[in-house]
């Protein structure tokens, strides 16, 4: 293992660089089935039990192209805004490993089905950065091998490795940016938003998982440093398995700061693939790239052309629904919400949820506060998305139903809330089980509270003098022996109605 | 135009994967020379304005339907394999990295 | 049983049927003969004597059911050359690579000759991985010419031309990527057809070049090809280069020859295949076939076309490429051939190793060829050219069928030459699929029909005649009027002229 890298302070980096940033976004389609096949498209299962002649790459089989895919691959173009090719090919891409059963990829290479393409990445701050688009291609995934023997898993000192083809032609689609550039210090935050705004459009699009952590959505990070005064791009490293949001920033953070570091003591950046290590959030050296890779390339014979009519483009154009950058502007008009107030709303992910609570019937000030507040924390506190709580907005929607109708307290409906996420069932029944109805009924409070007054007469006799102040502790008694279950303001005016009498 | 070094045919036989041996590497040469110089003369009349055919049918469009059909096995699967385990095909060491 | 084998596949197929003999008697016929012979001729790589007397059983049986054959062809033995795969018998494409190699899934050919009751004898030898003119490239050793034992059955699906012309099958499949099944039926004396690129689906045949790849049938008469030829066309979804169009009436059209007239019918001799090069006896054959035509009422006229001679220069660079990437798979890492897992190689160096061992020296080549001519920097010059001739040879025929309903040309430039004679010479051994390769590269039908023995070595010649896409009817309807006068003139069919092989090594 190579010593640890130098590395550059990053606002030195920043002073005497320019970053250049190029994002390769892999997707697996959600399709039924694979891309030139009939196997089931699903993640996980046993070994090699979703695999046919086509898949395995058995001698004689071919090729049938998954229409469904092609759809997808068109309507994700139209979203990032791209031109769709009047004509395109496959193509193979040829290379040798032992996880690609034909060794050669169907690929598209001088023909993708879209080009040209745009995507508006808004930052935290509200600033929008336009990411271009170079190209969506369509391709098939790889199988995947496991490494016996040395490190767990690891490809070196394995002594030998087990492949499993289930995964081997899952549809894929490679999104790849035009040259960012121009982003300063931004740019490892320009990474990350860019992938996190294509996840939001990819998901909207109903075409992928979008699971990093399953690998559905795979980010690969080239980047370069150009000195200051420079017009040309340097040399550029690509780094791999950067499977997460936060990677994505922290990688590319961590290659600017690596690369300056040996650009400012003279030295020269290799081209390479580099590989992203999730538990200290360095990057280190792969496969060295001496000369460019000899793919080969060819128009593939076995799949006919793709020719989309302009009538099928644009009725896959109707499909697309509202692009949630748009959206967003959208709900920040229709519910009236500050900046600030929006962008507390996407960082905890809240906006499909706001609005189907809003949908459900509440006001979208409280449906926002819940998201926001209450369930943000419970969702910390869980270590999971904020979507993944085991609660619906029609849910949170009718515990906001019961607080505005005054048969739920705030500090009630969070219990109620808490019954909900434990799985005790839905609101009401949660209130029942657990007897959390607002006492509302007078006779039952001014029991309690005469009780109060007899146990406390020194206070009921303050209060008589004048000191309505003092009526905070028989307040307080009532609702502890009522189990906070009583409207502390009603409370109050009746203690004050009794002592007066 | 060609004249293939022994080099380039080494080359080309790491891209191939062919463990050739130095003989091969010599008789290779000479050969591909010879086939490379006479098949040379496609060039005489692959002018700009003649488009490339890829497909000796013009078809386009020919898609399939998203209907998951029955495949192989897991047995069925492995075999024709050289080893297997685990459900697996067992495979030496790889010593490269993913593309 | 002698006189079974002798029999065309219709009049099999008429006994079968009638119950005149039964399919189980028909295929014990073969399976003794080629128990007799093919020591001799080397047809087979694999016989499948149980699958084939299961299959003849069955059909037996439908019939003495009552139930109608399931093809005009139900109970006729057949040899399936092994490029094609067979669920459960072992399919080798005539290489080390794929010794023992048991696909699990029937190709599209396979089963289509399955469901007509047609009973698969065995696999045939090929030149490894279809490439060659000789079937001298199998790693299983040469076939051997039954006219000839000495010389070469053609290639590379000699062993299913040789194994109809030694009589060991009625019938036989074989597949055409530069002429490997009408070159073959030319040396061999028997009719071979490519049909249109499309016509027959191309799942489950192990691929050398795809985009030209196409099997057909093999036949001693042209209307057994024509009854075969409709067996295993048809549009397959699994193929995506498969045309989803009706099947040419070839049957029809080779009954409709076979009354003899070509009134009517144009029929152009290709300028550019002949002269230098040609045997004498070969182009003397070519010219009495074409007198034939002119005799059974066709107009015959020369037309030129000009970038024929391109074909086969632009076929190695097409062939080879395709086939640099097609036999990729072929890595010691899923099924096949593995050597060198000795725990001290890395998968990388049991991939070389294993090819390195698994193929043979045609093979390697072409593999080399194609990695060179797809290299970056050398791709437009090499690839991208080829592809450019393509598009003129395709222009050519068009015009040519503009004035013409067929072509003709010799199929090949000389009678079957002798093993080992052009083993050392690859751009010799090329040459024998100069006729043959514009009809893969256009991708339209192609035939070869026997023209009799050249007089100065007594070998079968072969008459090429090309259609347009999806007018292989009209090679049939050709082949057959030509094949009956030629018969007639002769006094009987060619393929009865073959030398006696019964007993003599
Ligand atoms: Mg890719
Ligand atoms: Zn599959």
């Amino acid at each position: 293992m190579t010593a640890v890298a130098e590395l550059m302070d990053y606002a030195d980096v920043i002073e005497r660089f320019d970053p250049v940033l190029g994002l390769e976004v892999h997707v697996e389609l959600n399709t039924n089935t694979k891309m030139f096949c009939g196997c089931e498209n699903e993640f996980g299962g046993e070994p090699n039990t979703k695999v046919c002649p086509t898949c395995l790459g058995l001698p004689g089989a071919l090729p049938a192209l998954n229409g469904k895919a092609v759809e997808g691959a068109i309507r994700i173009g139209l979203a990032l805004n791209c031109e769709i090719a009047e004509w395109c090919r496959f193509a193979r891409k040829n290379y040798f490993y032992p996880d690609m059963p034909k060794n050669f990829q169907t690929s598209q290479y001088d023909e993708p089905i879209a080009f040209n393409g745009y995507l508006d990445v808004t930052l935290d701050d509200g600033e929008v950065v336009r990411v271009e688009i170079e190209r969506a291609h369509m391709e098939e995934d790889t199988g995947k091998s496991l490494h016996v023997g040395g490190a767990t898993g690891r490809i070196h000192g394995a002594e030998h490795s087990l492949l499993d083809y289930n995964r081997a032609g899952v549809p894929l689609i490679e999104i790849v940016t035009k040259p960012i550039e121009g982003t300063g210090e931004r740019a490892p935050e320009v990474a990350r938003a860019y992938v996190s705004a294509l996840r939001d459009l990819l998901r909207a699009l109903d075409v992928s998982d979008v699971r990093m952590d399953q690998g559905s959505l795979r980010c690969d990070a080239n980047v370069s440093l150009m000195a200051k005064d420079a017009t040309e791009f340097g040399t550029r490293t690509e780094t791999k398995n950067v499977n997460s949001l936060r990677s994505v920033e922290r990688a590319v953070r961590y290659e600017m700061t690596r690369q300056a570091a040996i650009l400012a003591e003279g030295g020269t950046i290799k081209q390479e693939t580099r590989h992203f290590q999730e538990a200290d959030g360095t990057t280190s050296s792969g496969r060295t790239k001496e000369t460019a890779e000899d793919y080969r390339y060819f128009p593939e014979p076995d799949l006919v052309p793709i020719a989309p009519s302009r009538e099928w483009v644009e009725q896959l154009r109707g499909t697309l629904p509202e692009m949630p950058s748009e959206r967003r502007k959208r709900i920040q008009t229709e519910w009236s919400l500050s900046d600030e107030a929006l962008r507390d709303l996407l960082n905890v992910g809240a906006v499909d949820l706001v609005a189907a609570t809003v949908e459900a019937g509440a006001s979208p000030d409280d449906a926002r506060g819940w998201w926001v507040n209450t369930l943000a924390q419970e969702a910390n506190a869980r270590e999971v998305e904020l979507a993944e709580l085991a609660i619906t907005p029609a849910q949170v929607a009718e515990v906001i139903g019961l607080v505005t109708s005054g048969e739920l307290t705030n500090k009630l409906a969070k219990e109620v809330v808490q019954g909900v996420l434990a799985g005790e069932g839905e609101p009401r029944e949660v209130v029942e089980k657990r007897g959390l109805k607002v006492v509302s009924d007078d006779s039952a409070l001014l029991a309690a509270i005469d009780e109060a007054l007899a146990a406390q007469p020194d206070v009921a006799d303050k209060i008589r003098g004048g000191k309505v102040a003092a009526a905070g502790a028989i307040v307080g008694a009532v609702m502890k022996a009522t189990k906070g279950q009583a409207d502390a303001k009603r409370v109050r005016e009746l203690i004050i109605e009794r002592v007066g009498s | 135009m060609p004249n293939i070094s022994r080099d380039e045919v080494a080359h080309l036989a790491k891209l191939a994967r062919l463990a050739v041996t130095d003989d091969e590497i010599d008789v290779f040469a000479g050969q591909l020379d010879q086939i490379l110089d006479s098949v040379a003369k496609v060039s005489e009349v692959a002018a700009d304005d003649v488009p490339p055919t890829s497909h000796a049918v013009p078809l386009t469009n020919v898609f399939r339907q998203d209907v998951v059909v029955p495949g192989l096995t897991q047995q069925q699967a492995l075999a024709g394999a050289p080893a297997a385990e685990d459900g697996r095909f067992r495979v030496p060491r790889i010593l490269g990295e993913e593309q | 049983m002698t006189e079974l084998i002798k029999l065309t596949a219709a009049e099999l197929a008429g006994k079968i049927h009638s119950r005149e003999v039964s399919a189980v008697e028909v295929t014990q016929a073969h399976l003794d003969r080629i128990a007799e012979v093919d020591d001799h001729i080397h047809a087979f790589l694999h016989v499948d004597t149980e699958g084939a007397l299961a299959a003849a059983k069955a059909v037996d049986e439908g019939i003495a059911d009552g139930k109608a054959p399931a093809s005009p062809l139900a109970g006729v033995p057949l040899a399936l050359k092994d490029v094609l795969t067979t669920e459960g018998v072992p399919t080798t494409c005539g290489s080390k690579t794929l010794e023992g190699w048991i696909p699990p899934y029937d190709a599209t050919v396979t089963r289509k000759l399955r469901e007509a009751g047609v009973v698969i004898l065995g696999k045939t030898n090929m030149d490894e991985f279809a490439m060659g003119s000789s079937t001298e490239n199998s790693a299983y050793g040469p076939t051997h010419n039954p006219w000839d034992h000495a010389r070469i059955p053609g290639g590379s699906g000699g062993g299913s031309s040789a194994s109809i012309a030694a009589f060991e099958a009625a019938i036989a499949i074989g597949t055409d990527t530069g002429g490997s099944i009408r070159q073959p039926g030319s040396v061999t004396g028997t009719v071979g057809v490519k049909p249109t690129y499309g016509g027959v689906s191309r799942y489950g045949l192990v691929a050398f070049s795809s985009s030209l790849d196409q099997a057909g049938p093999c036949a001693r008469t042209v209307l057994d090809a024509a009854l075969l030829h409709e067996v295993i066309a048809g549009y397959d979804p699994r193929d995506s280069t498969s045309i989803d169009a009706p099947v040419p009436p070839v049957v029809a059209a080779a009954r409709q020859g076979a009354n003899g007239d070509l009134k009517g019918v144009k029929v152009g001799v290709v300028k550019e295949f002949g002269g230098d090069g040609y045997q004498p006896g070969v182009l003397r054959s070519f010219q009495a076939a074409v007198e034939q035509l002119r005799a059974l009422g066709a107009e015959v006229v020369e037309v030129s076309c000009p970038h024929f001679v391109y074909a086969l220069p632009a076929y190695y660079l097409i062939a080879p490429s395709e086939c640099s990437s097609n036999l990729a798979r072929f890595d010691a890492m899923r099924y096949g051939l593995r050597v060198a897992d000795d725990g001290t190689h890395s998968a990388e160096e049991v991939m070389s190793l294993t090819r390195e061992k698994g193929f043979g020296a045609e093979v390697k080549r072409r593999i080399m060829l194609g990695t060179y001519a797809l290299s970056s920097g050398y791709y437009d010059a090499y690839y991208g050219s080829a592809q450019k001739v393509r598009t003129l040879i395709t222009r050519d025929f068009d015009a040519a069928f503009e004035q013409v309903d067929v072509l003709v040309s010799p199929t090949t430039p000389t009678t079957a030459f002798k093993i080992g004679e052009r083993v050392d010479d690859p751009m010799a051994m090329y040459l024998a699929d100069l006729c043959t390769i514009p009809s893969n590269l256009a991708g339209n039908a192609a035939m070869s029909v026997p023209s009799g023995l050249s007089d100065e070595d007594g070998l079968p010649v072969g008459l090429q005649i090309m259609a347009p896409a999806l007018a292989d009817d009209r090679l049939y309807r050709v082949g057959a009027a030509y094949e009956a006068a030629r018969d007639a003139a002769a006094g009987g069919a060619l393929i009865h002229k073959v030398p006696e092989l019964g007993g003599t090594k």
